[in-house]
């Protein structure tokens, strides 16, 4: 990587910046597909990919796969395991720095940084994370075999999820902060006719105890302020998703009060030269679809800005040699 | 039974047991091939240019033979894979319990594998 300067660089190496990827290097944009963590983003959290057309079954890291290797083969550029230092979205020449030292300037930049699971933020969650709590049913519930669990959440995962751990764990209480649930009928009508299920609504976990792992929680009824310990051996957390923009905070990008990008119809940001794409900008569903969709416009219009702009300095040019 | 993985296999309790006595730092991750552990595998196959002092290996957490980890006491407590275990000089001097992120893996890396 000797020339530093890329037609566009793109941050977040999901199925949106990876599809960005594809895009733009097959055009022959020189381009930079930059990572915090490995490629894949929260595809290769999905064990089982079904609803992706074309393509019947395919687990979400194989699927990343292909993406990734798709993009690489198209002479896009990749770099994970990546930290970003400082990023200037404003000047024509884009600029990013990274925490190792390396530089960079680009014509435009795209953010497809994603999404991640919310956590609960109550004190030892991390501490207790694999030690009783878990943010994945499939991958740990055979540990909770005829054990007592709590599911936290009330959309459709915390639900499926609840309804999917009874086959492990004798008991299942789900506890929820509202008085009702985000679920769609037919998700919640499976839960409420579950025996092992029972419900806490209007409460919070407020303390997660125990030494080497998790033996009980402390909750309050968020009606009467109440609190209560309950024993139990493990907790799974299904909360929902926030968007990955902690970088882009307090900078000059629009965001939305739930600190997801804005963007034009072109996912062109507020920022003229910086786009975004996928589950990091203001959109109601949150896809590989979507994200690969969203990660196709913004690389286009991305490739039109350049064009556009290379266009309007040659004409500037030419009216000057005239 | 191995992982489909890129990294190294331990496929026995003994290939673990010759490998730490080999190397003198070893890191083991103990899992399946679902959303917990393959971020993991990734991140370590990543860092072993980074890190040419340390073996990286993997073990199938099915396997009979990969009681030689879930049964160290280290891992007493656990309840989410992968299990990662770090040994130094054929000791255990660190083991965590489900999905990690690479400042998390480095961090322990270079607390107890310096120099
Ligand atoms: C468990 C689970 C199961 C799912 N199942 C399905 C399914 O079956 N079908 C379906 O269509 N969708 C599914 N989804 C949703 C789907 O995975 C997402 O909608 C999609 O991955 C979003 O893609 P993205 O590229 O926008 O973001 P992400 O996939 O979140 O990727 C963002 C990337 O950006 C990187 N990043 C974040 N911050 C920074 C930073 N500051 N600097 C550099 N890089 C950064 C991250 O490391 C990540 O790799 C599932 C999601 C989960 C969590």
């Amino acid at each position: 990587m000797e020339n530093n300067h890329f037609h566009t660089i793109v941050i977040g190496a999901g199925p949106a910046g990876l599809t960005a990827g594809i895009y733009l290097s097959r055009a022959k944009m020189k381009t930079l597909v930059l990572d915090s963590g490995i490629a894949g983003g929260q595809l290769i959290l999905t064990h089982e990919v079904a609803n992706y057309p074309g393509i019947e079954k395919i687990s979400g890291y194989a699927l990343s796969e292909n993406m990734r290797k798709q993009a690489l083969k198209f002479g896009c550029e990749m770099l994970s395991g990546i930290s970003i230092a400082t990023i200037d979205f404003e000047s024509t020449m884009k600029s990013l720095s990274l925490t190792n030292g390396k530089k960079f300037t680009a014509d435009t930049i795209i953010l497809a940084t994603g999404g991640r699971s919310r956590t609960l933020n109550v004190a030892n969650e991390d501490f207790f994370k694999g030690r009783g709590i878990s943010y994945c049913a499939t991958c740990d519930g055979d540990f909770f075999q005829d054990k007592e669990i709590a599911v936290v959440g009330g959309g459709n995962t915390a639900l499926e999820e609840a309804v999917s751990l009874t086959k492990y764990a004798s008991k299942v209480t789900l506890i929820h902060m509202l008085d009702h649930f985000q679920a769609f009928a037919h998700a919640q009508e499976e839960a409420m006719n579950n025996p092992k299920i029972s419900f806490m609504m209007n409460s919070r976990i407020t303390s997660f105890n125990g030494v080497d792992k998790l033996e009980s929680v402390n909750i309050e009824n968020l009606l009467t302020h109440e609190q209560t310990e309950m024993k139990l051996d493990g907790v799974f957390v299904f909360i929902g998703y926030e968007a990955n923009t902690d970088f882009v905070q307090g900078k000059c990008i629009r965001l939305n009060d739930r600190k997801e990008i804005i963007t034009d119809e072109k996912l062109q940001t507020n920022v003229p030269g910086v786009f975004a794409a996928g589950d990091a900008i203001d959109k109601k569903y949150r896809q590989i679809t979507t994200a690969v969709s969203d990660g196709t416009i913004a690389a286009l219009n991305a490739i039109e800005f350049i064009n556009t702009r290379k266009s309007l300095q040659a004409n500037h040019a030419n009216s000057l040699i005239v | 039974m191995v992982l489909p993985t890129n990294l190294q296999h331990l496929a026995t309790a003994n290939d673990l047991t010759k490998t730490i006595q080999e190397h003198n730092h070893v890191m083991v991750c103990c899992g399946r091939m679902g959303p917990m552990c393959i971020p993991v595998y990734g991140i370590m196959e990543e860092l072993q240019s980074e890190y040419k002092h340390v073996a990286f290996r993997d073990m199938a957490f099915d396997s009979p033979e990969a009681h030689i980890i879930r049964n160290l006491p280290e891992c007493r407590g656990f309840m989410g894979i992968p299990f990662t275990v770090y040994y130094k000089d054929g000791k255990v001097v660190a083991a965590t319990s489900s999905i990690q992120s690479r400042d998390q893996i480095t961090s322990i890396l270079d607390r107890e594998f310096k120099g």
